[in-house]
C-alpha cells in the first residue's frame, strides 16, 4: 500500500509537468488547428532561460554560507520563474510571427513541417558551442548543466510515503495556472475572441476581432506555461540539456490527445493520467516499457476514442 | 591572364607538395576521438588532457624516431554514430598512425570495425565491455585496450559487497541503452549470486531519463542493502538524489563510469556512503603516480581522474610501441602494441594478453563527504 501511494505521488509529480506542457499544445491546436511540434523545445528554452536568469540574479543555494533568507529566496525564485515565462512568451511570439504566420493560408502540412523545422533549429542551435561568454555562455552547447536549487527542498514523510514541497508547489502552480487559463478562455473578452477565432477565423475577422493579435497572444500564453513547467521540473530534476525537451514534448502531446486536444481540462487530466500510467507501468512491470506505454496509450486513444477523454463534451474548443 | 593563373596554380601545387612532404617526414600524427561535450563530457576532456600531457612529455624527450608527435582530436558529443564518423575521418583524411579512444564502450564498439578494416591500431583507454576487442569469437587484430574488462570489474564489486560488506540483498538499476552498463550489471549479478547473495530486484532506465522514482520506489519496497547502479555519472547523480528523496538510505554501488568531478557537483552529498570500482586512485603513494598527479595539476589544475590517467597510459603504450616498431605502418605498430609486456602505467602495470586486454588490478573507492576515498585494491 505504501508503495502504491508512493507511486501515486511520483506519478502526479511527473504528470503535472506533462499537463502544463500539454496546455500549450492544446491552446495552439484549438485556435489554429496546428500541432506546434516546437512546443517541447520552447519548454527546453524555458529551462535554460531560468538557468541563465538565476546566474544573473545570483541565486545562492540553500547550503550556501550564510543561507539565503526566506524573502531573498522568494523574490529570486519569482524573478527567475516570471522571467523565464516572459522570455518564452516572447519566443512563442517570434516563432508564430516569423515561422507560422507567413504560411497560415498554405496547406496545413506546410505549417506542420515548419513546426518540425523550428523544433530542430532550437534543439541543434542550442547544441552549438558558446559564441558569447559574458554575461552568459550562449548557446549552452550539448553538455548537461545543473539547474540551481531555487528553494530548499523540504521533505515530508507520512506512513512511509515521501513527498516534498517541490511536488506540492508544482501541483498547486499547475492547478492555479489551469484555473487561470479556464477563466481567461471562458470569462474574458479576450477568451471570447479566442473562441471566436477558433470557431471560424475569417468570420471572426469580419466581426472586427484582431485575429493576428489573438493568435499571437495564444502562442505567448502557451509558451509561458511551458516555461513555468520547465522551471518547476528543473528544480527537482536539475539536469538540463538542449535535447531534453524532445521527449517531454512528445509525452505532453500524447497527454493533450489523450485528454482531447483543444480542451483545457482535458490537457490537465490527460497529463496526470499519462504520468500515473507510466509510473505504475514502470513500477509494477518492466521499467523499460515506460515510454512504450506512453505511445501505446496514444494509439489506443486514437483507435477507441479519437476525440480524447474530454473531446466530445466540449462543444466550443479553445 | 591564363599565364598568371597557371603560375599561381603551379606555385600552389609546389607549396602543397612541400607541406605534405614536410608533414610526412617530421611528425607523427595520432588521432583521438572523445566526448568533449555531451552527457559524458568530463570523460572526453579528462582523456584529452591525459593524452596532451603524454604528447608534451614525449616531444620534450625528442619525440619518436626523431619525429614530433602531433595529436588531432575530434569531438563525438557522446554519440556512437559521431564516433564512427570521427574515426573514419581521422583514418582516411588525416591518415593517423594510431587511433586513441573512446572512453565509453558503446562508442568504442562503433569505432572498432573501422580501425580493423583500415588496419590502423586503435587503443581504447577505458572501454571495459569485453566485446570491444572481439569480433564474434575472434579477437579484433587492430583493437586494444589498456584497462581491465567488465567480467573482472563486475566481479570486484560483487566480491566486495558480499565478502567485505557482508551483504545479502542487493538490487540492480541498469542503463539498458549502454553496452557498458548492461554488461557490468550481468557480471555483477552472476558473481553475487554465485557467492550466495540474492538479487532482490533488477530494474532498468535509459541514459538521459529525468525521473527514476518509479524504479526506486519499487526497489525500496524490496528492502535491499545496496543498490548497484553501473551507469554514467550524470544519471547516477540524479538516481542518488531521487533515492535519498524517497527516503532510501542504503549505499549505492557502481563502476568506473562514476568517476567524474561532475558526479559530486550534481549529487550534492547524496552519494555519501556509496562505493564504486575504479582503475586507479590519485591517493596511491607510488612515485610514478604521484609524479603524474603533480605534472597534471601543474598543467591543467584539478586532480586527474581515472579517465585522465588511462588516456595518459594509452598514449604512452602507443608511443612505446611506435618506438619499438620496425616502421610506422599499421601492421608493424599493431605487432608492437600486441607485444607490450610489463609496461609501467599510472593506472597499473600493463601487459596486453592474447585477447588484447590489459590484466590489471582494480581499486574500490568509497564516497565520504562528497569525495572519493581509497578503500581497497582487488587483484585479478
Amino acid at each position: 500500500m505504501t508503495e502504491f501511494l508512493q507511486h501515486l505521488v511520483n506519478g502526479l509529480s511527473v504528470g503535472t509537468i506533462y499537463a502544463l506542457v500539454a496546455l500549450g499544445y492544446t491552446m495552439v491546436y484549438g485556435v489554429l488547428k496546428l500541432i506546434n511540434f516546437a512546443h517541447g523545445d520552447v519548454y527546453m528554452v524555458g529551462a535554460f532561460a531560468g538557468y541563465y536568469l538565476s546566474e544573473l540574479v545570483g541565486v545562492r543555494p540553500p547550503w550556501a554560507d550564510p543561507p539565503p533568507g526566506a524573502g531573498e529566496v522568494f523574490v529570486k525564485a519569482t524573478i527567475v520563474t516570471m522571467g523565464a515565462m516572459i522570455i518564452c512568451g516572447l519566443l512563442g511570439y517570434v516563432i508564430e510571427r516569423f515561422a507560422y504566420r507567413p504560411l497560415r493560408h498554405r496547406a496545413r502540412l506546410t505549417a506542420l513541417i515548419t513546426a518540425i523545422g523550428v523544433s530542430f533549429l532550437l534543439e541543434f542551435g542550442f547544441q552549438l558551442s558558446p559564441l558569447v561568454h559574458t554575461p552568459i555562455e550562449f548557446p549552452p552547447g550539448p553538455s548537461p548543466r545543473v539547474f540551481p536549487a531555487l528553494l530548499e527542498r523540504v521533505g515530508y514523510e507520512w506512513a512511509g510515503v515521501s513527498l516534498s514541497n517541490y511536488d506540492i508547489i508544482g501541483l498547486l502552480v499547475a492547478l492555479g495556472l489551469m484555473l487561470g487559463l479556464q477563466f481567461i478562455v471562458y470569462r474574458t473578452r479576450f477568451g471570447t475572441a479566442m473562441r471566436a477565432v477558433s470557431f471560424d477565423s475569417e468570420v471572426a475577422g469580419l466581426m472586427g476581432i484582431p485575429v493576428n493579435r489573438i493568435i499571437s497572444w495564444t502562442f505567448i500564453l502557451g509558451s509561458a506555461l511551458a516555461a513555468a513547467a520547465a522551471v518547476i521540473s528543473a528544480v527537482s530534476r536539475p539536469r538540463i540539456e538542449p535535447l531534453f525537451g524532445l521527449m517531454a514534448g512528445l509525452k505532453a502531446f500524447v497527454a493533450a490527445v489523450l485528454g482531447g486536444i483543444g480542451s483545457v481540462p482535458g490537457a490537465m487530466v490527460g497529463g496526470l493520467v499519462l504520468g500515473l500510467a507510466e509510473e505504475y507501468v514502470a513500477g509494477y512491470t518492466d521499467s523499460s516499457y515506460r515510454d512504450a506505454i506512453a505511445f501505446t496509450v496514444l494509439i489506443l486513444v486514437l483507435l477507441i476514442r479519437p476525440a480524447g477523454l474530454f473531446g466530445r463534451f466540449t462543444v466550443e474548443k479553445v | 591572364m591564363r599565364l598568371v593563373r597557371a603560375a599561381v596554380l603551379t606555385t600552389l601545387a609546389i607549396v602543397a607538395a612541400a607541406c605534405q612532404k614536410k608533414s610526412a617526414s617530421d611528425t607523427i600524427l595520432i588521432g583521438h576521438v572523445g566526448s568533449l561535450t555531451g552527457a559524458e563530457a568530463s570523460f572526453g576532456t579528462s582523456t584529452e588532457n591525459g593524452i596532451r600531457l603524454a604528447v608534451e612529455e614525449i616531444n620534450a624527450r625528442g619525440g619518436i624516431k626523431g619525429k614530433r608527435v602531433v595529436v588531432k582530436t575530434y569531438d563525438d558529443q557522446g554519440k556512437p554514430e559521431e564516433a564512427a564518423v570521427a574515426a573514419t575521418r581521422l583514418i582516411t583524411q588525416d591518415k593517423v598512425t594510431v587511433l586513441l579512444g573512446e572512453v565509453a564502450s558503446s562508442r568504442s564498439l562503433a569505432m572498432a570495425p573501422i580501425a580493423d578494416a583500415n588496419q590502423v591500431p586503435q587503443i581504447t583507454p577505458t572501454s571495459t565491455n569485453p566485446r570491444v576487442t572481439k569480433d564474434g569469437d575472434k579477437t579484433r587484430p587492430y583493437v586494444f585496450r589498456v584497462c581491465f574488462i567488465d567480467p573482472f570489474q563486475g566481479t570486484v564489486m560483487a566480491k566486495f559487497a558480499r565478502e567485505n560488506l557482508k551483504l545479502e540483498r542487493v538490487a540492480i538499476l541498469r542503463d539498458v541503452g549502454s553496452d557498458y552498463s548492461v554488461g557490468l550489471a550481468d557480471y555483477f549479478k552472476k558473481k553475487f549470486e554465485e557467492l550466495g547473495g540474492t538479487i532482490v530486484n533488477d530494474q532498468s532506465f535509459k541514459g538521459g531519463d529525468q525521473d527514476f522514482k518509479a524504479q526506486l520506489t519499487t526497489i525500496k519496497g524490496k528492502k535491499p542493502e545496496l543498490i548497484y547502479v553501473p551507469g554514467y555519472y550524470t544519471d547516477v547523480a540524479l538516481v542518488a538524489r531521487q533515492a535519498r528523496e524517497l527516503g532510501i538510505k542504503v549505499p549505492l554501488g557502481g563502476g568506473d563510469g562514476w568517476d567524474s568531478a561532475k558526479l559530486y557537483e550534481i549529487a550534492q552529498g547524496a552519494l555519501d556512503g556509496s562505493f564504486f570500482s575504479n582503475h586507479y586512485t590519485h591517493e596511491n603513494p607510488d612515485p610514478l603516480i604521484q609524479n603524474f598527479v603533480k605534472r597534471y595539476r601543474e598543467k591543467f589544475g584539478g586532480t586527474p581522474d581515472s579517465m585522465a590517467a588511462l588516456g595518459y597510459d594509452a598514449a604512452q603504450v602507443a608511443f612505446a610501441a611506435m618506438a619499438r616498431a620496425t616502421d610506422l605502418s599499421g601492421p608493424a605498430v599493431r605487432d608492437a602494441i600486441a607485444t607490450t609486456r610489463n609496461f609501467p602505467g599510472v593506472g597499473g602495470t600493463i601487459t596486453i594478453d592474447s585477447d588484447h586486454n590489459a590484466v590489471k588490478s582494480a581499486v574500490v573507492l568509497g564516497i565520504e563527504k562528497n569525495k572519493a576515498r581509497f578503500i581497497a585494491t582487488v587483484n585479478p
